[in-house]
This record gives C-alpha cells, sequence and structure tokens, in this order.
C-alpha cells in the first residue's frame, strides 16, 4: 500500500479523467433526489397550518442557503490545501466553487424575499440570517473580483487563496455579531418565526433536497474544475489526447 | 558586501554575508521598532497626506445634517452610526497609503528579504499606520460627535470606541491592502474586500458609541471591540506577510 493515490491527486490529466468519470454518478442521483423531493414537498407534504402553502419555498430556500455556506467552506478547504502543499489542482477546484457558491447565494436571498414577502409583508427585512447572507454573497464577489484583477494565474490562484482563508475565519465572528446586532434592533411587531419544528412528511423531502443540492453542487463543480483545468494546461501535450478522443 | 546597504535594514547585510544565524544581528523586536520609526518618520514628513483621511472624515460627518436634517435632537438619533460609517470609511481610504510606495520602491522585497520575519514587521507598518490615522480619527472623533449633537459625557465613551475600533480596522484593512498590492486602480475592489470584513467592528463599534451617547454603560461592546482587536493582532499580520510574499513571488 502506498501514497501513489495521494500523490495522483496532484496531477491534472488524473483528476481531468477522474472528473469525466464522476461526474454522471453525481448528476443522475442529483437529479433524481431534487425531482423526487419537489414532489414530495409541493405535492405530498400538507400545508403548514400558519403559513399555508407559502412554507414550501423553504425546500429550495432553506438547502440553497445551506450549501452557499458549505461551498464556502469547500472552497477555503481547497485552498487552504492549495497553499500548504502548493497543488495546482485545489487551487483550480477553489477558483471552480466561487461562481457556484455566489449562485447558491443568490438563490436563497432571492427566495428568502420571495418568501418575506407574503410572510412579513415585506420584501427585504434586516433580519440576521437574510443579513449574514447578504455578506456572504460580497465575500464572494470580493474573492472573484479579487482573482479576476490579477493577470499572472499563479499570484491570482495563491492570493485569493489567503484571502479565502481570512474570510472563512470571519465568517463565524460576522455571523455571531449580526446576530447580535440584530437582537438589539429588531422591532417587536415582527413575526418572529423560530427554527421550524417540521413533521415527518414536511420533513423528508427537505432532507432529500439537501443531499439532491449537495449531489448537484459536486456534479457542476466536477464540470467547472474540468473547464478549468482545460483552461489551466492548454500548452500541455496530455491535452491534445483528451480533446481529440 | 561588508557595508550596510541601508542603514534600516540591519538584517540585510548578516543574510547576505551567509550567516548561520542572521537573527543575531537583530532582534525581532528592534527591527519592527525601526521599521515603525522609518514609517513614521516618513509620514511626518508628507502631512498633507495625513490630514486627508481626517478632511475626509469631518467632510463625511458634515453631509448626514446636510442631508438628513439641522435639528440635533434628529442628529443624535443616528450620531453614532455616523461616526462609525465616517471612520470606517476614513480608515479605508487611508489604507491605500499603507504599502504602496514601499512596494513601488522595491522597501518591501528588502524587507522580506531582510532574514526578519515578516510577520513582526507587518505588524509594525499596521502599528505605524494606526499611530498615524487611527489615533488622529479618534481624537477628532469628539469634535464630529459633539457637533452632531452627542452630550459631552459622552465623549469618552466615543473616543476609546474608535481608538480600540480603529485598530482592528487597521489590521482588517492590512491584510486588504497587502492582498490588492500590484494591481491597478485597486481601490474599489479594497473597499470590497475589506468592508464585509470589517462589518463586525462597525457593528460593536457603533453599539459602543450608541451606549455611550445614551448615557448607559458601554463596556460589554468596548470588550468585544477590544477582543477583536486582539484577534487582529495576533493574526492579521500572518495573512498580510504571506499576501506580501505572494506579491513580490
Amino acid at each position: 500500500m502506498s501514497w501513489t493515490w495521494f500523490h495522483r491527486l496532484g496531477s491534472p490529466p488524473h483528476i481531468y479523467r477522474l472528473a469525466e468519470q464522476l461526474t454522471p454518478w453525481f448528476a443522475w442521483p442529483a437529479a433524481a433526489l431534487i425531482l423526487a423531493a419537489l414532489y414530495g414537498g409541493l405535492v405530498l407534504a400538507p400545508p403548514d397550518y400558519q403559513q399555508g402553502d407559502g412554507f414550501r419555498i423553504i425546500y429550495v430556500h432553506a438547502p440553497a442557503a445551506w450549501m452557499s455556506l458549505m461551498v464556502y467552506t469547500t472552497m477555503a478547504v481547497a485552498a487552504a490545501v492549495a497553499l500548504i502543499w502548493r497543488m495546482k489542482v485545489a487551487h483550480a477546484v477553489a477558483a471552480s466553487c466561487a461562481p457556484i457558491g455566489a449562485s447558491f447565494t443568490v438563490a436563497a436571498l432571492v427566495t428568502g424575499s420571495l418568501w418575506g414577502e407574503p410572510m412579513w409583508g415585506t420584501w427585504w427585512e434586516w433580519d440576521p440570517r437574510l443579513t449574514s447572507e447578504l455578506i456572504l454573497l460580497f465575500l464572494y464577489l470580493g474573492y472573484m473580483g479579487l482573482r479576476g484583477a490579477i493577470e499572472d494565474p499563479q499570484r491570482a490562484d495563491r492570493t485569493s487563496a489567503v484571502l479565502a482563508v481570512v474570510g472563512i475565519v470571519n465568517v463565524p465572528i460576522i455571523h455571531y455579531s449580526v446576530t447580535w446586532w440584530n437582537s438589539l434592533h429588531q422591532a417587536p411587531s415582527v413575526m418572529r418565526l423560530g427554527k421550524p419544528q417540521l413533521s415527518m412528511p414536511m420533513l423528508w423531502p427537505l432532507l432529500m433536497m439537501l443531499l439532491g443540492f449537495t449531489l448537484f453542487f459536486v456534479a457542476v463543480l466536477l464540470v467547472r474544475l474540468r473547464g478549468e483545468i482545460l483552461v489551466r494546461e492548454r500548452s500541455a501535450s496530455w491535452i491534445r489526447e483528451v480533446v481529440e478522443t | 558586501m561588508d557595508e550596510p546597504r541601508n542603514p534600516a535594514l540591519p538584517g540585510v547585510e548578516a543574510a547576505l554575508g551567509g550567516a548561520t544565524a542572521p537573527h543575531d544581528a537583530t532582534s525581532v523586536l528592534e527591527a519592527a521598532r525601526l521599521v515603525l520609526e522609518r514609517d513614521m518618520t516618513l509620514a511626518l514628513r508628507r502631512r498633507g497626506q495625513l490630514v486627508q483621511p481626517l478632511a475626509f472624515f469631518a467632510i463625511v460627518t458634515m453631509l448626514f445634517p446636510l442631508a438628513i436634517s439641522p435639528e440635533l435632537a434628529r442628529l443624535r438619533e443616528v450620531a453614532a452610526g455616523v461616526l462609525w460609517v465616517a471612520a470606517l470609511l476614513a480608515s479605508l481610504l487611508a489604507l491605500e497609503f499603507l504599502f504602496r510606495d514601499d512596494a513601488y520602491d522595491g522597501t518591501l522585497e528588502q524587507y522580506a528579504l531582510s532574514g526578519q520575519p515578516l510577520t513582526g514587521l507587518m505588524f509594525a507598518k499596521t502599528a505605524a499606520h494606526w499611530l498615524l490615522t487611527g489615533l488622529p480619527l479618534a481624537l477628532m472623533a469628539p469634535l464630529a460627535a459633539l457637533s452632531l449633537g452627542a452630550p459631552s459625557e459622552s465623549l469618552p465613551g466615543i473616543v476609546a470606541s474608535v481608538a480600540v475600533g480603529t485598530v482592528a480596522l487597521s489590521l482588517i484593512g492590512s491584510i486588504g491592502a497587502a492582498l490588492t498590492l500590484g494591481i491597478r486602480r485597486s481601490g474599489v475592489l479594497l473597499a470590497l474586500l475589506t468592508l464585509p470584513l470589517s462589518l463586525p467592528v462597525l457593528i460593536f463599534g457603533a453599539r459602543a458609541s450608541e451606549l455611550a451617547i445614551h448615557g448607559e454603560s458601554y463596556v460589554a461592546p468596548l470588550e468585544l471591540l477590544a477582543a477583536l482587536a486582539v484577534l487582529g493582532i495576533t493574526l492579521a499580520p500572518l495573512a498580510s506577510a504571506a499576501a506580501v510574499r505572494i506579491s513580490l513571488e
């Protein structure tokens, strides 16, 4: 037993082929899970006694919000791995994560706002969760802006990796300070909904959707990673073999 | 080889001379003190640049009475927030000077080659930056606070919160400034990177000032600000040193 499998993780051609083979294994289960969860959430689950059918947006909102954080964590871990072991492929993973994470964040913000209109009577409420989500979007935009502003690809990789690591240290601090700020300023008239207590028929589609979104993220990440590797290795000889076959 | 190339960098000749332990020549503390002195001297010779963030702070504070209302009662309501937004923007504006000149003339490169831990030197540079912008802002804050209708009893609390908060702001900003080194027209990007990370400082700083204006105890948010500053002191120089090294590659 040797460590070759670990060293092969650093090899772009190996990762490229691996990503190609793995993509369907994530994409198809993701599609199946998301469709089943949509059916379960939109049709089978009973309406909420307080919110009626409006609560059903949670089946998109909560998984998107969860993914926005998970993708950021993935990005920061990949960035740290890339900085510590100087792994080129890990930089490509971090770079591929950012647009996906930003999209999940936008999805969470938009669905949260759509839900807020009928429930809170306003499109935007300075709720701690919405506010932290908005700040997270700015963190993603900053990361992508920094990466885009540096021309030399290796410097762009390493500089943005430092930013991703700094960001992940700050995410919990930002989250708690925003929660604390909000609890001091929150107007008591606003209807506060605690963490929803979901019954089983409401819960299982949510968990399925969460898993489906996670698999979907991995599938998209693998596709983006291949694109990223192709751009980075465009002058390498193995690319010709891959593209011609 | 034997002559010192730059009196401010005693570590250089030791490193070039191939000494086995370059730290013998100068201790980190001594090197950090020299960097601090150098930055202070250079800045004090260009006073115009020093005054700019302060003038900016005063102008931003003045915008709010013009935009909202000249009534002191209404202004008092928002005084803490206005002060802190103005202080945050002023310290952001000053960040551009933090590393830019030293990056252009190669001083940062010399620091990296000096054999001294770059983290310590970054900390000294950030300390100088705070002494030159954060501290003057804290000393100017009472003036702005009074003009916004804050009672004079609240001034110690406001000065303390701005003084402690700008320590954290300088440290967070040093990371942003180091990351954007070598990028042309980096101003907006620097704001985009730094402002989200600075939000906790804004929240606790504005809270402390608000409590001070209402005559209540502002100790709790002030302690949280101090905690953020201490966290910044421990971690931010590491990150900015890493970013500076990357920019020199």
